[in-house]
Parts: C-alpha cells; sequence; structure tokens
C-alpha cells in the first residue's frame, strides 16, 4: 500500500478513452473472485478516480433497486457516465467476458467428465458451500435493510409462495411488491 | 430442431426477474431449464450454479454453460445476450431518471417494499438449492460450516467454497 494522499486526485477532464473503460472492466471482471462489489470500488473508486465514495454508493444502491446484477448494472451506470452508449456496452462486454469464457470451458469439461466420481465428490461439497454463501448473504442483508417486523412477514409469505404453493417469481415479486411498497407507502406530513 | 429461439425467450423472461440478484430467478430458472425445456438435469443446474461462484464477474455465469449445451457456441452468445441485454437497456435508460427522483417519497417506499421480497426471493432460490445440494448430515455440515464462518469472518467467500470442494473430494466420493 502507498502512503495516504494528502489531496484527492483532480478530476479527470480529458475524456476517458473506450480501451481504457475495456481494460479497466476486464481486469475486474477477471479478477473480482467471491463477489464483485470491494471489486468494483477498488477499480472506480481507489485505482481510477472515475467516481468517488458517494457517488459510488449512490450508484450502487440504484442498481440493487433495478432488476439486474450489481456487476452489470454497475459497468453500464459507469460506462454511461464516461462515454455514453458506446462506453456503457464496452464496459457490460469487458465485465462479462473473463467469466463467460472461464465458464464456457468449465461447462464443457463438465459435461465430458462431470460423473466421475472424483469430480462428483468435490461438486458435492461446492454445491453444499454454495448453499452456505447464499444463506449468510440472505442474514447479512437482513441484518441491513429489514425494517420491523413486517419486513419479516414480507420475506415469509414470499418464500412460501414461491417454494410452498409454487407461485412464479413474477407474480410473487409483483404480488407482495406491492403490498410491501404500500406499507412502506409515504407518511403524510403531521400537521 | 434449434434450441435458439427458446433460449432467448426464457433468458429474457429470467433477466427482469433478477431483483437483488441473480438468485432471485433461480426457481424460475429452474422451473425452464430444467422441467420445461430439459436442457439439463436438477443435479446439473446445482453443480453448474455452484461452480460458478468460484468464476469471477457476475455471478450468473453458468447460464453459458447451459446456452453452450442446448445451443452450442451460438447458444452461449444468445443466453448472454438475453440475459444481460434487457436489465442493461434498463438499467441505462431508468437509472438517471430514477436519480433524479430522489426527492419524490415513494422512492424511498419502493426501494424498502422490495428490500424484503427480494431477500425473500433469494431465500427461496437458497433453498431450492438446499433442496438437491445438501442431502445428509455432511453436506448440512459443510452448508453449515460455511455460514458460520462468513457470518463471523471477514474472509473471500470463493475460498470456503474451494475449502468445500476440497472436502468433498477427499470424503464425499
Amino acid at each position: 500500500m502507498s502512503a495516504p494522499e494528502t489531496a484527492p486526485a483532480p478530476p479527470a477532464v480529458v475524456p476517458v478513452t473506450l480501451r481504457r473503460i475495456f481494460t479497466e472492466f476486464l481486469i475486474i471482471g477477471g479478477t473480482s473472485f467471491g463477489g464483485v462489489v470491494p471489486y468494483l470500488r477498488g477499480g472506480l473508486v481507489t485505482r481510477t478516480g472515475w467516481l468517488d465514495d458517494r457517488e459510488f454508493v449512490e450508484m450502487l444502491s440504484i442498481c440493487q433497486s433495478l432488476p439486474g446484477l450489481n456487476a452489470t448494472n454497475m459497468a453500464v451506470l459507469v460506462g454511461q457516465k464516461l462515454r455514453g452508449p458506446l462506453g456503457a456496452l464496452v464496459a457490460i462486454v469487458a465485465m462479462c467476458l473473463p467469466g463467460a469464457l472461464l465458464m464456457y470451458v468449465v461447462g464443457m469439461f463438465y459435461r465430458e467428465h462431470g460423473d466421475h466420481a472424483a469430480v462428483t465428490g468435490a461438486l458435492k461439497g461446492v454445491a453444499a458451500a454454495a448453499v452456505g454463501l447464499i444463506l449468510s448473504t440472505v442474514v447479512q442483508l437482513g441484518r441491513k435493510s429489514l425494517d420491523g417486523s413486517a419486513d419479516f412477514i414480507f420475506v415469509l409469505v414470499t418464500v412460501v409462495a414461491v417454494m410452498g404453493f409454487h407461485v412464479s417469481v413474477p407474480v410473487a415479486l409483483l404480488g407482495v411488491g406491492s403490498a410491501a411498497i404500500l406499507w412502506h407507502r409515504p407518511k403524510r406530513a403531521a400537521p | 430442431m434449434s434450441e435458439i429461439p427458446a433460449l432467448a425467450r426464457v433468458f429474457s423472461y429470467l433477466s427482469l426477474l433478477t431483483v437483488g440478484g441473480g438468485m432471485a430467478a433461480f426457481p424460475e430458472l429452474q422451473e425452464q431449464a430444467v422441467h420445461v425445456h430439459g436442457w439439463l438435469t436438477d443435479k446439473q443446474l446445482i453443480h453448474l450454479y455452484s461452480v460458478g461462484q468460484l468464476a469471477p464477474g457476475p455471478n450468473m455465469m453458468m447460464i453459458v454453460a447451459i446456452g453452450q449445451w442446448a445451443g452450442g457456441l451460438a447458444g452461449a452468445l444468445v443466453v448472454l445476450a438475453a440475459f444481460f441485454g434487457p436489465t442493461a437497456v434498463l438499467a441505462y435508460g431508468v437509472a438517471a431518471a430514477w436519480k433524479r427522483l430522489e426527492s419524490w417519497p415513494w422512492r424511498t417506499s419502493i426501494q424498502k417494499g422490495l428490500a424484503p421480497v427480494s431477500i425473500g426471493l433469494l431465500l427461496a432460490g437458497g433453498l431450492t438449492m438446499a433442496k438437491g445440494a445438501v442431502t445428509g448430515t455432511l453436506t448440512a455440515t459443510v452448508a453449515a460450516a460455511v455460514l458460520i464462518v462468513l457470518l463471523r469472518f471477514k474472509i473471500n467467500p470463493a475460498l470456503l467454497v474451494i475449502g468445500g470442494g476440497a472436502f468433498g473430494f477427499l470424503v464425499m466420493q
């Protein structure tokens, strides 16, 4: 780590080139093992200074309330900010490229060798670990963003609808989503 | 017969369900890819998703493998475009407007209302996976251990997934 700087870098005046956007998102897309958010922050705030911390948090919260993955939504928004539509396109392609290539190869390998005993054993372990990972995300998000016991009921209703009654995801999303939004409707200012 | 149109249709539909993350679409992905179209089995889907957690970048890249199986290179490309295209266009169009609505009181309501639903969808996705992946004491132990370690320590989750794989390789063959 270098010594902390006394003043933040001055904002870029020269427009960022598409090649630069491609390279940066290729690096993030190719190194973000185990979850993309810290790598996004490292690349976009610390390394390039394309965003400041406040902007980063704001963009991330927008990405989280839109459909789509954080990784690709962030790529689109940052690419858009830097170079418009082409910037957004270049950023999302570079973000997806390394993982897509890797999974293309892994998919072919798995199809050939997925039923060997050693591979099956490892995959059982990997799948069980992935379940633990998902549940930990549920707990962490829950701690951060569930507000009051009504929210726990909305979570429960969503799970029971999808798992127990095989309600399709869009129906659950619209149904429980509208109820939850109405529940959190803006309070009228007290007279 | 070509699976390309079906891949395009299914994955662009799934794209719009990924509220709060890719896992929200998992139950519907299972329904469409396994039960409706038979592109792969339940077990294969769980394996691919889990291995996908080891890949860098957006964490639903396992869809590329599904596309490749069902339709070769063209299938993989169609799946990528269909899964990431619609939400990318939406983000491009909506984000600026959404930012301008900062003082609109319903904006906070929408964010607060979507939070529990997206957590519920994530949990439903996780439980759908658990049904196939947690099959006995050993797998339950691995899942619980990963959950506890991640909640108590700051550690890269990919390392734990690799650890789970190593454990499975040694013990679950």
